[in-house]
């Protein structure tokens, strides 16, 4: 009797965690998607601010989250895939390459309010590439880095060792082995990593808030070394800056509901791709 | 038993994992078109030894190699020698059936695309010959294009056999070959490593004493590192000299 009270009081507490969390959720969508639902339209969309940000859309913030991204992402997948491949199949496993991999990781727990005074000294300042998408993307870029080194090296190692033991004994040579086995198959969950990297790097603020990003711009960019809006920071400014509470705090919502929706649609298609690779591999 | 018909010599073979000795001075010679069994209990060092034919080995850190191990009189550790051509003329296949998640005839031509085959339609007639060789042609011929995932155990290990023998190795290795197979495919794989012998030099680790029997003409019994006995599998079966090896073969222990 005793163990089923036990039993049952466990599984409320479980429940109720669930049932927590769900409510938060829950709520943050509600809300977001209730004071946003209300400005969203195809002209909010396509159109540039009009009158001191109380009116038109926001589409140069939403492209200029797309190139900063995009960036970002050419920055960083060659960089961190590279560096997972040296780190799974190269490197010796000795102290040092352990210590490398630990600082490799640790970088992850870097505030990214710190990656942004870091790519104001080094790309705005001392590679003297402005305030521009350039910067931003490489600041972006590093910080995402180590996500990307990570979840590649992770995919890389899930490979069975037999795959690379079949490949070599038919005189295969390393690399490729690499290019045609390893990399193909660890694909998926490589690609996994990289799509929730897309994810964080179009969500995030502080790492372009001194790099990249500015209130209004007239048009859109015209060179990686152009300012640009971008919707996180656009969110931020519209709340602290400008003189039309009202009307500027709608707009929030409504680049907070595009930014959600962005983000979670992001998600969905690494959670897709996880599915197709586990099938396949059944 | 000429010393013309040695195909691998392996010479006072001692072996290292770090600290751990695993083979202990072993010398001994693989025949040419002769199947060589090994057999001995788990951990003995039999799988060990034969993957230091192809330099399999080579893959595990902090392993150390004494010894000298030549193939048709060629020391296959020396520097000038390539590793990737060792692998090609010695063939491996594995104690569990390891296709690419690509499909059956990818498998196969892969190793022909490795080794600079080029020529598309000599590579498809090399396949086809290599999964008839296999004895594997008849079940696969209408699906080549299917993942090789989706075939049975049995199927699978065949067509390892038949990856292998695609890029025309002169030995090969099967390491527990039948370990993960029911009997019905174990027997087609001994059916056809004998078929095999014909043209290839066979080295065979097997758990299966029976099966060492039924398809050895060499047998060599090793026990914790060492080689305890080696000679003509009717002999090492019926009248063998150590009485170490015949304890292992009447059961005593293993």
């Amino acid at each position: 009797m005793n163990k089923k009270i036990t039993q049952s009081i466990g599984y409320s507490l479980v429940c109720l965690t669930i049932l927590t969390t769900l409510f938060f959720l829950g709520s943050i969508i509600y809300f977001i998607a209730a004071k946003g639902i209300g400005i969203l339209s195809w002209e909010f969309l396509t159109e540039v601010p009009k009158k001191g940000m109380t009116a038109g859309g926001v589409a140069p913030a939403i492209v200029g989250t797309f190139y900063l991204t995009l960036g970002a992402i050419l920055f960083a997948v060659p960089l961190g895939l590279a560096c997972a491949i040296y780190l799974c199949e190269y490197s010796p496993k000795s102290f040092v390459v352990n210590m490398i991999r630990m600082s490799i990781y640790n970088l992850a727990g870097v505030p990214s309010v710190v990656f942004g005074l870091f790519g104001l000294v080094v790309f705005v300042k001392f590679f003297n590439f402005g305030v521009s998408i350039l910067s931003g993307s490489l600041t972006l870029g590093i910080m995402v880095l180590p996500k990307i080194i990570a979840s590649s090296e992770e995919a890389l190692l899930a490979v069975p060792q037999s795959y690379r033991e079949a490949s070599l004994a038919v005189g295969a040579t390393h690399w490729q082995t690499i290019k045609n086995i390893v990399l193909p198959t660890s694909m998926p969950g490589i690609l996994t990593g990289i799509i929730l990297g897309v994810g964080h790097v179009a969500g995030e603020t502080a790492p372009i808030l001194f790099t990249a990003a500015t209130f209004y711009t007239r048009g859109y960019p015209d060179s990686v070394f152009s300012e640009v809006m971008a919707l996180p920071y656009h969110i931020y400014a519209l709340m602290t800056e400008g003189v039309h509470p009202i009307e500027q705090t709608q707009i929030a919502y409504g680049c907070s509901l595009i930014l959600l929706l962005l983000v979670s649609s992001i998600s969905a298609l690494a959670i897709i791709v996880r599915q197709k690779q586990r099938s396949a591999n059944e | 038993m000429n010393d013309n018909n040695v195909r691998i010599r392996a010479e006072k073979i001692n072996f290292y994992y770090g600290e751990k000795q695993a083979l202990k001075n072993i010398s001994l010679d693989i025949f040419a078109n002769n199947v060589t069994a090994f057999i001995g209990p788990s951990g003995c060092g039999k799988s060990t030894f034969i993957r230091l034919f192809n330099r399999m080995n080579d893959l595990i850190p902090r392993t150390r190699l004494e010894g000298k191990i030549y193939l048709d009189d060629v020391d296959i550790n020396s520097r000038e020698v390539d590793v990737v051509d060792i692998r090609r003329r010695v063939g491996m296949v594995f104690q569990k059936p390891n296709p690419f998640p690509k499909s059956i005839y990818e498998n196969l031509s892969y190793g022909l695309k490795v080794n600079g085959f080029k020529d598309k339609r000599k590579n498809e007639e090399k396949v086809v010959s290599a999964l008839k060789k296999a004895a594997l042609w008849k079940e696969v011929k209408d699906r080549l294009h299917d993942n090789a995932l989706g075939l049975s155990g049995g199927q699978q290990q065949r067509l390892c056999i038949a990856r292998c023998l695609a890029v025309e190795p002169e030995v090969i290795l099967f390491d527990e070959p039948c370990a993960s197979l029911d009997p019905i495919s174990t027997r087609s794989i001994e059916e056809l490593i004998l078929e095999l012998k014909k043209f290839y030099t066979i080295v065979i680790v097997t758990h299966n004493m029976q099966q060492a029997a039924r398809v050895a003409d060499y047998t060599a019994f090793l026990y914790i590192g060492e080689l305890i006995e080696f000679g003509i599998t009717e002999k090492i079966f019926t009248v063998p000299k150590q009485k170490m090896t015949e304890e292992y073969l009447t059961g005593k222990f293993g």
